[in-house]
């Protein structure tokens, strides 16, 4: 018997699974998420494995969700220094690099930003001649006040020969300085690419220390397994590629529920309401994947050209305070988090949590009831009824059409909802519910992505199509699929005009379940 | 761009056509190649004071007002952007009421006016000054210049009277584009259907409702040509549509029966949000609902067919208005009758 394990990182705890080959739960287990986010990963990982009788040495493969890199980027802590290399002059700079960045988020990462010349037409034409000079230039003024740098040329995803070349040069004089370059992490866009270029930049240093820490809990537990980082399309990658991409690790975390109580559910199209400490996510579960957001997408304050899932989310959770103003009752959007243990009236604690409500409701046997039992029964309806009102709300904003849908139920928090909610078809609560994030990076599956620039002249698109989804599969294949299991989830074609031979750049994504 | 514009340089006027004096200077500005080249090569940013200011010179006429050209996409907020930093007024009116892919394909054009003089230019500063015989000869003329400066070009044409203005342009456009947006907007705060809002604003018809499973794109003159292949889904299952489109949406094909064509507008929406997907945007996976919208009455006589109807883009069939070729019933997802 294999077993996987699958931890996810949350804003209030930090939860883990352990799933045999049969994707049967044998461990559960949360813990606070800590200020350093490792430490709450070491504590859930010993909680997972105490009282089993399992052979370590049988965790084959461990997924880790975590929110280390979107932490950095919110809270501007830890971020790297960032050298921007826009190359593109004279086009571009009626927007410069950063523009629209949050002041503080730009101060984090530096603001050392520079336009030169280069880059390429969209038909591989130069707009310019790469400026290498100016590269050198910039390269010995940034030397030992940056830690990383992100280049961004007009039309690279087409060509991105200026971008490699400018990292040849910046290595030449930089040495091991990371330097993440734009048609690798993002499409057609320039101003979103770049901007998650930076990003990307800003957070590898983060990424590297995550990574080590979390080989080396594994390690001390006697586990050697295969690690993987979750990414935000609810599939994972390798450590390594982690490394160099770690702007794909956000928004894992909403993304593992969602795929999660999908799978506890068994619900292919559906709402998914994820109750935790301090927040609420809701989600739209299509086809068994989270609905992705068509607008562009900000983080932290800047806006990208990412794919990540279409989200509302409220500030209600397990922890969010309860007050009662002039008669008006408010809830949240502040939590006591994790400290709710002992923070919570039913607890032994003095603050009136959303969780003490329930309880005085007579919705949810946890902690001492009879602490609560003084509360005024016209504020705990008052209160109730609002919590109810603001998850129906957020439930109604992710709808689009009056028809009632089901809505599955998760994470620890949502033990404060009802059975019944307006717009709700049905209420599911599965089995696991407050784990369905872990088990959601537990499961999740593996691809392998191609991207190359086929002659349509030689072979038919068909032709092409084909056997780009070849290279993908044998990609999902390399990084850990189950071959049998490895479907094509994506197919992009973009032509590139004007380039002998009717050059076509195919893009195809293929995704399947892990080996077992 | 016009955010940031407006922003710098404050609020622009919204004039109707009706207050145009009939002897100012009209000059509409645009962009003219694709708008995918737009976003990634974005402009210098002095491309739009250059173009206004030599035609301006040469015109030796002060300028009353600027308007878009066509109503979608990029060109209807670049004459936003400009007003706002040349400081003039933008009338509340376009040549097409919808989008067209060449510059002869405007109302102005059915009516005898001239796309020239007409002035071009590029991020590098390449500028170009057009005089032409026909607009058939500035649109072949332009094409090459525009593909030439990297496939995106700032222009400024069809310089017109107010009287020109008043007599040809389709008014009201600006305000109609704010009219749906609202609808779509309203129709998700009362949560109500927001494809129903957007039909009922634009007397629009339902064409279809599928997933994408195909989408092919070849580029070829400047333009990219292509074709989406849609599987119904809910009323429509069992069924297929065949979308061609040229920059815009063409010509809409359900299995062997053409349900719309150009110039009736045919426009893609996201199935659940009823927000349009532009034809570079098309994807494999999407779901969609497919709407066909009937033209400005000006497309629907023999010059406007000539210059825009189906046999234009290359297409063996003849023009039939969509509200003839598509039934009620078909519209509710039922066979036609």
């Amino acid at each position: 018997m294999t077993y996987r394990l699958g931890i996810d990182v949350g804003g209030t705890n930090t939860d883990a699974v352990l799933l045999d080959e049969e994707d049967q739960v044998i461990s559960k287990a949360k813990s606070p998420t800590t200020d350093d986010v490792t430490s709450g990963i070491l504590d859930v990982l010993a909680k997972v494995l105490a009282d089993k009788a399992i052979d370590r040495s049988m965790i084959k493969h461990a997924m880790l969700g975590t929110t280390h890199c979107t932490n950095a980027i919110v809270e501007r802590k830890r971020l790297s220094r960032v050298a921007v290399i826009r190359i593109g002059y004279p086009a571009t700079v009626a927007v410069k690099p950063l523009t629209g960045w949050p002041e503080d988020l730009k101060q984090a990462t530096g603001n050392e930003i520079f336009v030169i010349g280069g880059g390429h037409e969209f038909d591989g034409r130069r707009i310019g001649e790469l400026d290498r000079e100016a590269l050198r230039r910039i390269a010995r003024r940034v030397r030992g006040r940056v830690d990383a740098v992100a280049v961004t040329a007009v039309f690279s995803p087409v060509n991105p020969e200026d971008e490699l070349e400018a990292a040849r040069i910046l290595k030449e004089e930089l040495g091991d300085t990371p330097i993440s370059l734009s048609h690798e992490i993002g499409s057609i866009g320039l101003l979103e690419r770049e901007n998650a270029t930076v990003l990307n930049a800003a957070v590898v240093g983060v990424a590297k220390a995550t990574a080590t820490a979390f080989s080396e809990a594994l390690r001390r537990e006697g586990i050697d397994a295969r690690a993987y980082f979750g990414q935000n399309d609810g599939t994972l990658m390798s450590v390594d590629y982690a490394v160099r991409y770690p702007i794909l690790t956000i928004a894992c975390g909403p993304t593992n529920s969602i795929r999660g109580a999908a799978f506890l559910s068994n619900q292919r199209d559906a709402l998914v309401v994820d109750v935790g400490g301090t927040t609420t996510d809701v989600g739209v579960l299509v086809n068994r994947f989270p609905r992705e957001s068509s607008v562009a997408v900000e983080i932290g304050g800047v806006r990208t050209n990412f794919r990540m899932p279409d989200l509302v989310s409220i500030g209600l959770g397990g922890g969010s305070i309860v007050r009662q103003r002039n008669g008006q009752v408010t809830i949240g959007p502040d939590s006591v988090g994790h400290r709710i243990q002992h923070e919570a009236i039913v607890f032994g604690g003095t603050t009136l949590t959303a969780t003490d409500v329930a309880v005085a409701a007579g919705h949810v046997g946890i902690g001492d009831r009879r602490r609560v039992s003084g509360l005024d029964p016209g504020l705990v309806r008052q209160t109730q009824g609002a919590m109810v009102r603001m998850v129906e709300d957020a439930i109604d904003r992710m709808k689009t059409s009056p028809e009632p849908v089901p809505a599955v139920l998760v994470g620890g928090g949502s033990i404060l909802l009802p059975d019944r909610l307006q717009g709700v078809l049905e209420v599911l609560r599965p089995a696991h519910y407050e784990v369905a994030n872990a088990i959601g990076a537990a499961i999740a599956q593996v691809s392998g992505q191609i991207e190359r620039v086929f002659s349509l002249d030689a072979i038919s698109r068909e032709e092409a199509v084909r056997q780009a989804a070849d290279m993908a599969r044998e990609e999902a294949v390399r990084a850990g699929a189950d071959p049998a299991a490895v479907e094509v989830v994506e197919v992009d074609d973009v032509p590139l005009a004007y380039l002998p031979g009717n050059a076509t750049r195919i893009r195809v994504k293929a995704a399947g379940d892990l080996a077992r | 761009m016009a955010l940031q514009a407006i922003e710098e340089s404050g609020p622009v006027d919204l004039v109707d056509v009706s207050e145009v004096p009939d002897e100012g200077l009209i000059v509409p500005l645009a962009m003219m190649g694709a708008p995918t080249v737009l976003v990634e090569k974005v402009p210098n940013g002095e491309e739009f004071p250059r173009v206004f200011e030599a035609l301006k010179n040469y015109l030796g006429k002060p300028v009353f007002a600027t308007m878009p050209i066509e109503a979608g996409g990029v060109n209807s907020m670049i004459p936003l952007a400009s007003a706002a930093k040349l400081r003039i007024p933008v009338i509340d009116a376009d040549g097409m009421g919808r989008a067209f892919p060449e510059l002869q394909m405007v109302t102005f054009h059915l009516a005898g006016a001239s796309a020239t003089p007409m002035v071009m230019t590029d991020e590098k500063g390449n500028l170009v000054l057009f005089s032409t015989i026909s607009n058939h000869w500035t649109e072949a003329l332009a094409r090459s210049a525009t593909v030439v400066m990297g496939g995106s070009a700032m222009i400024a044409i069809y310089p017109l009277t107010g009287r020109q203005v008043k007599d040809a342009a389709i008014g009201g456009i600006v305000t109609l584009a704010q009219r749906i947006g609202e609808a779509i907007r309203r129709s998700r705060i009362e949560s109500r259907d927001p494809l129903a809002a957007v039909l009922e604003v634009t007397g629009g018809l339902r064409l279809f409702k599928g997933k994408i499973v195909d989408v092919s794109r070849k580029t070829a003159g400047g333009f990219v040509r292509g074709e989406a292949l849609f599987e119904g889904i809910d009323d429509y299952r069992g069924k297929t549509l065949r979308l061609q489109f040229q920059n815009e949406n063409l010509i809409a094909v359900s299995n062997g029966r053409v349900l719309a064509s150009v110039p009736d507008l045919i426009t893609v929406l996201d199935a659940e949000t009823a927000k349009p997907v532009t034809t570079e945007t098309l994807k494999y996976g999407y779901r969609a609902i497919v709407i066909g919208i009937p033209c400005n009455a000006r497309w629907r006589t023999p010059k406007g067919i000539e210059t825009v109807g189906p046999r234009y883009f290359g297409y063996d069939i003849d023009y039939v208005p969509i509200e003839e070729r598509v039934s009620r019933e078909w519209a509710k997802g039922g066979e036609p009758a």
